[in-house]
Parts: structure tokens; sequence; C-alpha cells
């Protein structure tokens, strides 16, 4: 005995005498792994079925754990983290109620392809299906809301599993995966894996294009004659070589560019080659120049109803090119006639490579003609509003917060509703991972916890929650969580009492009869961010709107609520009512015959 | 749940093009919630399941293989294979009907409750048909018939005028026709 300890000492000093290193408690193996993954931050609620797990935490001073005040606000701050960093966010929640309060942010996860990894504690294994306290069967919950979920039974599977689950959340289109922790398997002692002793998944999706197909897109390209590039959120997911790419690209074809709400940020939307956003409330000329285009390029978007409006009027004398790395989001809704399964960065290269070897130019004299032809669009000033008057208009305050704000490193999150389709509109994002938007959920109460996570990763920067009044209340709990640590996010609310999307659906749709959309009780934001321990701000005259700008820029160790009064009538446009095609936006309230708008079978949309 | 036959938008109704009957085969990692996932997926997404049939295929790999019979425009059924691509444990999807020629058949079980004279005349339904006889009682027997699912209906129609009858049937497997094997990807990769 004697012997076997002096030796086991010499070996491995820190280790206790005749252990393996690599045997551990299920608990330990989690932490373990996770910092092999790189994680250096987690969002979190302890509960039961998790304490060994938060013991293991206790223990240690590589991961720092942000306690939110609800399980919700954990998903959404992980994503933040995902989503301003391109690393997988990672929140650890306890079983039952903590795992299906998460529901809402991993099915906000999966419909936006935002790589987050969930840890949920369950009851042990010997109580699974008893009805245990605080028992919900979460793998079953969350099948249909994550990209994979496990449920782990055996310690000595724990290391492979949790290695196998950041491979599937990170690789292929991106997406949340959950892992199911029972509580005896925390305790439990077992061997760690490392990553690379791990067995290699299985699942590699393709990344790089097939060559033949990106020949015949960029063909297609240079025979065009009114071409469009269409790009989303897979640009972004394919990290910022994609969005380096993709302004190569396009300034190398001098073609318009126009971006989902999903990817702007990855083309550079100062530049006179972007259009601004397309959809529902994209700009006029996006939207016009998606109809009349003779070749569409879609880079990593997914033709969302959002986006095309009417299928059998959407784009209608294009051909279409359609790069995606998820087979199954070609010709999912519309039919394309060159698909190309890959990813953003490895086809744009690709695509590069061949437009450059072949020495192809874009048709000068079509192309010419093609941006006259917007030019025209463009001057009908789609976003055009009038600030008269004593009461501040939404679009005015984003306009001030832009100006204000441009010379900072500034990442913006947002509510859903009107304010975030303004934020949309009015704000600029220069580079990738600076907006952080709940684009195919659209869950309210996203913005305050994503900034959280957001502010987290990037501690110097000037993070912005652009919020309504009503979808602020849906997680302001999250206001403690900044508060405790410090955090110096912008609450900026662009207060209209009313439940402002809703509202101008209901003006349009149901003959302004205004049910339920209006908050009868309305907190004191000032107060009440007071009330938290952050900084109350508000703006009702125009004049005022600078001066809070300012001022919540001055304060940096808490968080600040802007409470921004702003006209309570002002509807959100351009518009493209539900069911019609991208020629038949509505400009502006001069424009619509109220309440008489969409007809027939559209009103029954969405 | 009313099968989805449209285009898969929110924006259009009605079908574009006609229905048609397919026969997939899907070799996935047999591990638990395996087939709440596939089941899922078609229930979730609004597709139709005429049949589905699973079993271990390969016991060394743990391998299962379901055959699902759906239906449904092309568009659609390219767009089920490729959701059933996207779940990780499914390990290879293909579509034996656009594949080309292809064995189809299912196990049934037919028990006739009847005098001497409804078994009898059952029987010699039966010999007509191909089934066997696996069990009899003084009241009863039963069938055991492994046949397409049109000679099986065809079985069941035949005999039920003559008794009352249980019917419990397997729904289709199925096998492509010549050296065609479904099996883990070796050198080429999964696109999902």
């Amino acid at each position: 005995m004697q012997k076997a300890t002096a030796k086991a000492v010499k070996a491995e000093p820190a280790a206790s005498p005749s252990q393996n290193p690599a045997q551990m408690t299920g608990a330990e193996i989690i932490i373990r792994a996770l910092i092999d993954q790189g994680v250096d931050t987690i969002f979190g609620y302890p509960g039961g079925a998790v304490l060994p797990i938060y013991d293991a935490l206790f223990k240690q001073n590589s991961i720092t754990h942000v306690l939110v005040r609800h399980e919700q606000g954990a998903a959404h701050a992980a994503e933040g983290y995902a989503r301003s960093t391109g690393k997988v966010g990672v929140l650890l929640v306890t079983s039952g109620p903590g795992a299906t309060n998460a529901v809402t942010g991993l099915t906000d996860a999966l419909l936006d392809s935002i790589p987050i990894i969930c840890l949920t504690g369950q009851v042990p294994t010997h109580l699974i299906g008893n009805d245990a306290f605080q028992e919900a069967d979460t793998t079953g919950i969350t099948r249909p809301c994550t990209k994979h979920n496990y449920l782990v039974r055996d310690v000595n599977k724990l290391a492979a599993t949790i290695h196998e689950a950041f491979h599937v959340a990170r690789t292929g289109r991106p997406g949340p995966v959950l892992i199911d922790l029972p509580k005896d398997v925390q305790f439990a002692d077992g061997t760690y894996q490392p990553p690379a002793v791990a067995k290699q998944s299985h699942y590699q999706p393709q990344t790089v294009p097939d060559r033949a197909q990106v020949e015949r897109a960029v063909e297609l390209m240079a025979a065009s004659e009114r071409p469009i590039f269409y790009t989303g959120g897979g640009v972004i997911n394919a990290g910022p070589r994609a969005s380096e790419l993709l302004t190569e690209f396009v300034r190398l074809t001098g073609f318009p560019c126009t971006s989902t709400l999903m990817g702007l940020g990855a083309y550079p939307m100062s530049d006179k080659l972007f259009l601004g956003m397309l959809g529902m409330h994209g700009t006029y000329e996006a939207n016009l120049a998606m109809h009349g285009c003779d070749v569409m390029i879609n880079i990593g978007a997914r033709f969302d109803d959002r986006v095309t409006g009417k299928l059998s009027g959407f784009s209608p004398n294009s051909k279409k090119i359609h790069v995606d790395i998820d087979p199954s989001s070609i010709n999912k809704t519309v039919r394309v006639d060159i698909p190309v399964v890959g990813d953003a960065a490895s086809t744009l290269e690709m695509m590069i490579a061949i437009w450059r070897e072949r020495g192809y130019k874009a048709k000068a004299e079509p192309l010419a003609k093609w941006w006259q032809q917007i030019a025209e669009w463009q001057k009908t000033d789609c976003l055009k509003y009038k600030q008269t008057g004593g009461i501040i208009k939404p679009q005015y305050a984003l306009e001030r917060l832009r100006e204000l704000t441009k010379d900072k490193d500034t990442y913006i999150t947002t509510e859903v509703g009107q304010h975030q389709m303004w934020a949309a509109q009015f704000l600029r994002f220069e580079k990738p991972n600076r907006w952080m938007t709940s684009g195919g959920l659209g869950t309210m109460g996203y913005g305050l916890p994503a900034a959280i996570g957001v502010q987290m990763a990037h501690p110097d920067a000037l993070v912005v929650d652009v919020a309504g009044e009503a979808s602020i209340l849906m997680n302001i709990q999250e206001m403690t969580t900044a508060v405790q640590y410090r955090l110096p996010v912008k609450v900026f609310i662009l207060n209209n009492q009313w439940m402002g999307m809703v509202r101008q659906w209901q003006e349009m749709l149901h003959g302004a009869r205004y049910s339920q959309s209006y908050s009868e009780a309305l907190p004191d934001f000032v107060k009440l961010a007071e009330a938290f321990g952050g900084v109350g701000l508000r703006a009702e005259k125009p004049e005022d709107v600078d001066r809070v700008i300012a001022e919540m820029m001055k304060v940096t160790d808490r968080p600040t609520i802007i409470d921004v009064c702003v006209d309570a009538k002002e509807n959100c446009f351009p518009m493209i009512p539900s069911g019609k095609n991208h020629n038949e936006v509505l400009l502006g309230p001069g424009e619509q015959a109220i309440g008489n708008v969409i007809k027939g079978a559209g009103g029954a949309l969405v | 749940m009313s099968p989805n036959t449209g285009n898969g938008s929110v924006y259009e109704e009605g079908t574009v093009e006609a229905p048609k009957r397919n026969c997939l085969a899907v070799l996935v990692d047999n591990e638990p919630g395996v087939l709440a996932r596939v089941v899922g997926l078609f229930s979730g997404r609004g597709y139709n399941i005429e049949s589905l049939t699973v079993d271990e295929v390969d016991h060394k790999t743990h391998l299962s293989r379901i055959t699902i019979v759906t239906s449904g425009p092309p568009m659609i059924i390219k767009q089920i294979e490729a959701q059933l691509g996207r779940l990780i444990p499914v390990r290879q999807v293909v579509n034996l009907t656009v594949q080309g020629k292809f064995v189809e058949g299912c196990l049934a079980y037919i028990k006739l409750i009847g005098n001497f004279d409804q078994r009898d005349a059952a029987k010699q339904i039966a010999r007509r048909l191909g089934a066997r006889i696996v069990d009899t009682t003084d009241t009863t027997i039963m069938f055991e018939m492994t046949e397409a699912t049109h000679k099986i209906e065809e079985m069941i129609d035949a005999l039920r005028p003559h008794g009352k009858l249980e019917v419990a049937r397997t729904g289709s497997v199925a096998m492509a026709s010549g050296e065609a094997v479904l099996e883990l990807p070796g050198a080429e990769r999964k696109t999902a």
C-alpha cells in the first residue's frame, strides 16, 4: 500500500492516492465536459434534481453561472450569448417545471437555428414514469422542439453524450439539443472521456456543395439581367467568414442584395448595393426587386411565409438558386431551379472562385437598367414618416438611437411586434452577430434575457433591448438578473400603451375592434426600474429623446429602462397584407382602406 | 389528423399534384424514442401514414429497419424523405417506389367464428387465396397469410359473409429487387 501510494503521488500529485483521475461523479463529468467544450458561461436556475451539478459548480472556477429568474430567461440568454459569439450557449435547469419553462426558449432556438445545449435535471432513473415530484417526460415534451435530445441513464455514457450533443448543436443547421440527467446518474461514479477519445458521431452533414451545381448557379448568375441576392440567417450561422465572402461576392457582381430579418448584418446595411430588409414589413424596393427579378440567389434563407407572401404570386418570372445546409429547406414551399446543399461560407467561396476563374462579368447594360428601375422604387422613400408636433414618433426615437450609438460597439436585441419591425427598418447593422431577434417563433419576452446573454459575452459593449411595453412585461423579472451581475443593458421601450402589432391587425382586419389589445394598467417603468435597482428614464417629447439616450449611455454598472412615450396611433409600413403579393404592398396610412384591406381567404391567414 | 396534401404553404389551398402511394425504407439506430421521433415527425407536420412496421435487423450494430407507406404529391414525399433524413438516429432513407422495382407484403392473422358450414366455406376460400390454417377450435378457425396488401384485403372481403372476423395485420414490409442493399453509408455520407 505504502509503495503504491508513493507511486501515484509521483505520477499525479493533485489526484488522491490510488485513484484514476478520469474517475469522478456524474456531476463532475458534466462540468468537466462543459469545460472541455470551451464553455465559460452558463445560464441556469437550481432545483432538487440538479443539486449535485450545482454542488460541482460550486467547487470550480472555470465556468461562470448566471442565475436567471425564470428558466425561459435562461434559454433566451443562452440564445443571446450564442448569437452574439457564434459559440454554443448553455442553460442548466431542474426537472419538471424547470424543463417545461425552458420549452419556449428551445422552440425559439429551433426555429431560428441557434445552437444551445439545455441540461435538465430528472428524477432518479428508478422513479422515472412514477409521477414523482417534479417529474415531467422531458425528452417526450421536447422531442418536437429540439434538434435532438438525450436521456442519459448510464454515467459511463455521460461524457460521450455531452460531447456528441455539442457536435449536433453546432454542426449542419444549428439548433437546440437537450440532455436529460437523472439525479442518480449525477451522483454515480463513472469514467470521464475527453472529446478526442469519445466516439465520433455519425452525424456529419454535407457542408461542401456539389461543384457541378455551383457551376450551374454561377453560370445562371452571369447570364442574368435583373438579379438579386436574397440572404438569410444561414449566412450568419456559417460564421463571420461567410459574411465577408457574401460582401465580396455582392460587390464583385454589382448585384443588388436584400436580407431577411434573420440575416441583417451579414451584408453591411449602409452599403449602396443593399436594398434593406424584404418581406411583410420590408422595403418597397427590396420587395419589388424580388417580384421583378429574373434570377434570385437565395443564400441561407428559407422562403418563410413572412417573406414570400402569397406563394403563387411570389417572384413569378425568376429562376431561383437556393443554397442551404438543410436539404429539407429546399423545395419545401418554393420550387427552385438550382438547389445547392452546402454551408454558406463554403458555397460562396466556391462561387467566387468559379466567377473569377471563368472571367464572368455581370451584363452591364441590363444591370444598369435594373438599377435604374430600383432607383425609381427607392424614390418612393417607403420608410418616410413625419416627426411633427409634440408626440414622439417611434421611428424618430430609433433614428436618434441609431445616430447617437453609431460609433459605439453596439448589440441590439428586440422583443416582438411593431417595435421589432421598426428596429429592423431604422437601425443599421454593418456586421454579423449584432442583431438578436426572435424571428421564426416571434417570442415576446425574448429581448431582455437575450440582452443579458449578449452582455455577459461582451461586458464592455453597448447592449440595447429595443422593446415594447407589452413584450417587456413577459420577462421583466430578468431585470433582477441584470442588477445582480451589474450588467448595463438598456431596455429601450417604445411605449404606445397598446400591443401595437395586434392593434394594427385589428384596425386593418377586424373593423378597428380593439379586442384586448390595450393594456389598461401599465406600471410606471421609471419607478419599476428603480425598484429593481436599475435606472429609469423617460422621454415624453421629441426633444427629450437625445437626452435620455445620452443619459442611458452614462450608466455602466446596472440596467436602465428608457420609457419612450410614442405615438399610440402609428402603424408599421410598408406592409404586405397576408395573402398578398410583393407588388401589392401598402405604403402608408393614406393608402389603406381601413377594415377593407384584407378580404376573403387572406383574413384567415396569420 | 387530416393528411397534408398541399405544397406546404400557409397561403395556398388545394393541391398541385395528385397524391401517390409511396413505400419508404428507413434504417435507424435502435435507441429509445426513435420510433416516437419518426411518428412525431409525421403527426407534427401533418403527413399521412398508411402503415408502419419496424424491427431490429442487425443486433450487433443495433440497427432497425422501418417500412413506412405514405401518400402525397411528389413534392411532399420528397419533403418527408428530407425531414426523415434530418433526424439524428436516422441513418438512411430510401424511397422504394421511386428507386425502382421492389417486393412488398404483409402478414395477417384472420380468425373466423362460425358454424361448421361457415368454417368449411372459409377453408375453401383460404385454399384458393393461399392462406394457411394455424389454429382451430370447435367454433373457430384461424388463418395466416403472407401476401401483398390487396390480396389480404381480398381474403378478408371473401371471408366476411361467413362469420364474425377478427383481423391482425402487420402493415407492409418491402425490399428492393436486385443488388441494391439498404445499409449504413460507407464511403458516401448522409446528406442530412
